[in-house]
C-alpha cells in the first residue's frame, strides 16, 4: 500500500460526510437483541458495521527461527469497515510495520493491503446470537518486501459467530453478561510455492502452506451487568468496561507447516457512545509464537453513531 | 503520515461532541435487579441519549407476564433522556420492566430488567 492510503481514507470519510439524509430507525453496531458486542482487536467481529479502527498499535517479539534472528515487530494499523446493505459490508485495512531484528538493521514499510467482504446471515435477538461469513483477501505485491510482504495473494474465507448468555436462567444471572465470539477460516495462497534464484545460481523453493485461522474471545460486559442484571452502583468509566480475553490461533495444514501458534490476550475494552478504547497483553502460547509478552492497543470509532445520517448508514437500504 | 492520522482522529472526536448515538440505559428507579420496600409509584428509566417520545415505550409485567403498569409511558418533558411509566399499587413479588426506545438520531435499543417488591 502506498503511504498516501491514510490520506485517501481521510478524504473519503470527509467527502462522505456530505451524503444524503434519511430517517428510518436503524440498529447497526454489534447488537443481537439487547446484547452489544464490542469490536475486538484481533478476532474479527461476527457482524457488519460502519466502524473505523485508527490506530491499532501492537508489539510482539518473535523468536529466532533458523537463520532468521529474533525480531521485535511493531505494527501501526488502520481498518475501516462499511455497510453496503444492512447485512453486507466491506472492509479495507493497512499495516505499517517496523521490524527490529537482533543485531540487524531496522526495517520499515507497509504490509500488503487487506480487503474483505462480509455477510451477516443469522441473528437471533432472543438468544443473543449472531453469525456471518466473509472473505478476506491479502493483496500480494502491494506491500514492501523489506518487511516481509508476500508477492502472492492470500484468500481467507471464514465463519464468524457471537453468542451472549443473557438467556441463562435467573439462578445464573451473574453469568448473563458473558459472551463469546469466534472465527474459523482457512487461508489459501494464490500460489502453492515460489522459487528464488541466488546470485550463485542456486534455486530455492519456498512452500506457501494453507493455514487454519481460528480463535475465540471471552467477554464479560459490565454494561450488560449494570443495565439488565444488577445495578452495582458503578458509574463512568467502570460501567462501560468489558473485560475480554482474545485467543487468536493459527494452525499449519500442509506443505511443511504444522503445529499451532498464537497468543492469549487478556485486556479491557472501554466502550463509549462514539468510540471505544482497548488494550490487551499478548501472551504467546508456546515458544514458536513469540518471545516475551507483547501488547496491543486500539482506538475504534463507531461511524454509525458519529455520522448517523451519512456514512454511518448502509449505502443501500435502511 | 502520523500527522494525517492524528488529524483524522481529532476531526472525528470533534464531530463526536455534537453527534448522537445509541441510547443505553444509564440507571433506573427502582434500580436494575433491586428490591424495594413497598410499591413504587413509578418506574423511571434514564438513558444516555435523548429519546424520540413517539417511538419510545416501557412496560412493567408481573411474574405471569401480565402487564401491570398504567400504560402511560412517556418521555419527561423536562428531561428528554428520561422515560417514565406510572404504576398502580403492586403486591410483593418480582416484576419485569421492558423498554424499547428510539434515540433522536434514529438508533433503536431495547432491554429489560427485574426488580422485587418486598413488604
Amino acid at each position: 500500500m502506498a503511504p498516501s492510503t491514510a490520506f485517501r481514507v481521510t478524504t473519503t470519510l470527509l467527502m462522505a460526510c456530505a451524503s444524503v439524509c434519511t430517517s428510518n430507525p436503524i440498529w447497526a453496531h454489534g447488537f443481537a437483541g439487547k446484547r452489544f458486542f464490542p469490536a475486538t482487536l484481533v478476532i474479527d467481529d461476527p457482524f457488519v458495521a460502519d466502524e473505523l479502527s485508527l490506530p491499532t498499535i501492537s508489539y510482539l517479539k518473535s523468536p529466532a527461527n533458523g537463520d532468521e534472528p529474533a525480531t521485535k515487530e511493531t505494527d501501526f494499523s488502520a481498518d475501516i469497515s462499511k455497510r453496503i446493505t444492512d447485512n453486507f459490508g466491506f472492509g479495507v485495512g493497512a499495516v505499517y510495520k517496523q521490524l527490529e531484528p537482533d543485531g540487524g538493521e531496522r526495517q520499515r514499510g507497509f504490509d500488503n493491503v487487506g480487503v474483505s467482504l462480509k455477510y451477516q446471515f443469522f441473528k437471533n435477538d432472543e438468544r443473543e446470537a449472531i453469525a456471518s461469513v466473509g472473505l478476506d483477501v491479502d493483496l500480494g505485491g502491494a506491500g514492501s518486501k523489506r518487511v516481509g510482504a508476500e508477492s502472492f495473494s492470500t484468500f481467507t474465507p471464514a465463519l464468524f459467530f457471537g453468542k451472549g448468555f443473557g438467556d441463562l436462567p435467573a439462578e445464573m444471572k451473574f453469568l448473563r453478561p458473558f459472551a463469546i465470539t469466534g472465527q474459523l477460516g482457512v487461508s489459501i495462497p494464490s500460489s502453492s510455492s515460489s522459487a528464488t534464484v541466488s546470485e550463485d545460481g542456486d534455486v530455492s523453493v519456498d512452500q506457501h502452506p494453507n493455514f487454519l485461522q481460528w480463535g475465540f474471545t471471552f467477554q464479560y460486559s459490565l454494561i450488560y451487568l449494570q443495565s439488565f442484571v444488577q445495578d452495582m452502583g458503578w458509574r463512568e468509566p467502570f460501567n462501560r468496561l468489558i473485560p475480554v480475553v482474545e485467543v487468536p490461533l493459527t494452525t499449519g495444514l500442509n506443505r511443511g507447516a504444522s503445529g499451532t501458534t498464537g497468543t492469549v490476550n487478556p485486556g479491557l475494552i472501554w466502550s463509549g457512545q462514539y468510540f471505544q478504547i482497548a488494550a490487551e497483553a499478548q501472551i504467546p502460547i508456546n515458544v514458536k509464537s513469540g518471545s516475551g509478552v507483547g501488547w496491543i492497543v486500539q482506538l475504534h470509532f463507531y461511524l454509525d453513531d458519529l455520522f448517523p445520517q451519512s456514512i454511518g448508514r448502509p449505502i443501500f437500504g435502511n | 503520515m502520523y500527522r494525517r492520522l492524528v488529524l483524522l482522529a481529532a476531526c472525528l472526536l470533534s464531530i463526536a461532541s455534537v453527534a448522537s448515538a445509541h441510547a443505553f440505559l444509564d440507571h433506573a428507579t427502582p434500580a436494575v435487579g433491586s428490591s424495594v420496600h413497598g410499591s413504587p409509584g413509578q418506574v423511571k428509566l434514564w438513558f444516555t441519549q435523548h429519546l424520540e417520545a413517539a417511538f419510545s415505550s416501557a412496560q412493567v409485567l408481573d411474574r405471569s407476564g401480565k402487564r401491570v403498569d398504567k400504560a402511560d409511558a412517556h418521555v419527561d418533558p423536562g428531561d428528554p433522556a428520561l422515560l417514565v411509566v406510572t404504576l398502580p399499587p403492586l403486591q410483593p413479588g418480582t416484576y419485569r420492566v421492558t423498554w424499547r426506545v428510539l434515540s433522536v438520531d434514529t438508533h433503536v435499543t431495547e432491554g429489560d430488567f427485574n426488580f422485587d417488591v418486598v413488604p
